[in-house]
């Protein structure tokens, strides 16, 4: 019996780093919102150079708000691995 | 701690004095977030009595440290007036304290402390202060509309408008953490995991993208976003 509870906290433990694991596959978002967000940015600063810094902080307020739904996920992995709430 | 880690990797908040009671059941420590959180404040008590020196004793023609303080106020005032416009005289107290207490927050993993701003505590106050503030002057100026807003387009939408108000607080206040949190996790692996040759010298870029960068454009998204709920409500 006790061999087995071992074995179920053991086993709860490791689904629990790979559902950390499949948690972090919301970086994939903020990684393809963020390339667009830098292309247009960039592309903007060609069309038009003088307003390059007010582009600049644009893209980047924009850019880390984006960053957001990545950082949701990172924050459920770092519960799943460190937190433990289901061992 | 870590169910991977070796013990040498540590990036997690520590109690350093155990108290003598207990809250709620629970036992009561003073950890280091804690500990870092009072030399921030004791930083900036220090910087604005040195400011408010330099500006008591004000010249005609400034110079030195005075440029520098009157400097930060003109910044202060632009960032404030993009946003809230002629209603900035309000807030921009506001905004400039939780400016300067995120900041040195976060540049203080520069020093080798633990950014306070790494614990959700923390956090999740800064944004509950903002969460109130907005509520006040959503029923101040709204009265009875603050309600009935939630009511809008269709009552249908209720839950929906209702979860997208509480939700505020908890994006800010996670968005924060969670930045500051994956930078101190990068340095504390790099910190523990590698052999010492790759300890001297590599870590400053490092720290340069995970505390200076990320944490001054944290810094203003936090304060652009607080300028902009408590704009909504005006």
């Amino acid at each position: 019996m006790e061999e087995f509870q071992i074995f179920n906290q053991n086993f709860i433990w490791g689904c629990s780093a790979i559902g950390a694991g499949i948690a972090m596959i919301a970086g994939i978002g903020p990684g393809v919102g963020q390339g667009i967000a830098a292309g247009l940015g960039a592309s903007a600063v060609g069309k038009n150079p003088g307003a390059r810094s007010d582009i600049t902080s644009t893209m980047l307020l924009g850019q880390a708000v984006a960053e957001t739904t990545g950082l949701y996920g990172l924050v459920v992995a770092i519960i799943l691995m460190f937190v433990k709430p289901f061992g | 701690m870590g169910l991977m880690l070796s013990a040498d990797v540590d990036f997690m908040i520590h109690g350093v004095v155990k108290l003598p009671f207990k809250f709620l059941s629970q036992e009561v420590w003073i950890s280091d977030s804690i500990i870092t959180t009072c030399l921030v404040s004791i930083l900036i008590f220090i910087f604005a009595l040195f400011a408010n020196r330099a500006i008591v004793n004000a010249k005609e023609y400034p110079s030195g440290f005075q440029n520098f303080v009157e400097m930060l106020i003109e910044a202060l005032d632009n960032m404030t007036k993009g946003i809230l416009g002629e209603n900035s005289y309000r807030f921009k107290y506001y905004i400039g304290t939780i400016f300067c207490f995120i900041i040195v927050s976060n540049l203080s993993g520069l020093l080798g402390l633990r950014a306070p701003t790494a614990d959700y505590g923390i956090t999740f106050l800064l944004g509950m202060f903002t969460f109130f503030i907005v509520q006040f002057q959503n029923i101040k100026n709204n009265k009875f509309r603050a309600i009935t807003n939630l009511f809008q387009p269709t009552p249908v939408l209720f839950p929906i408008n209702l979860i997208g108000e509480l939700a505020n607080p908890l994006s800010i206040s996670l968005r924060l953490f969670a930045n500051m949190l994956s930078g101190v996790i990068i340095m504390g692996l790099w910190y523990g995991m590698l052999p010492i040759f790759v300890k001297i010298g590599i870590p400053s870029f490092l720290h340069i993208y995970c505390d200076l960068f990320s944490g001054a454009i944290q810094t203003y998204v936090f304060c652009m976003l607080s300028m902009v709920y408590i704009n909504d409500k005006l």
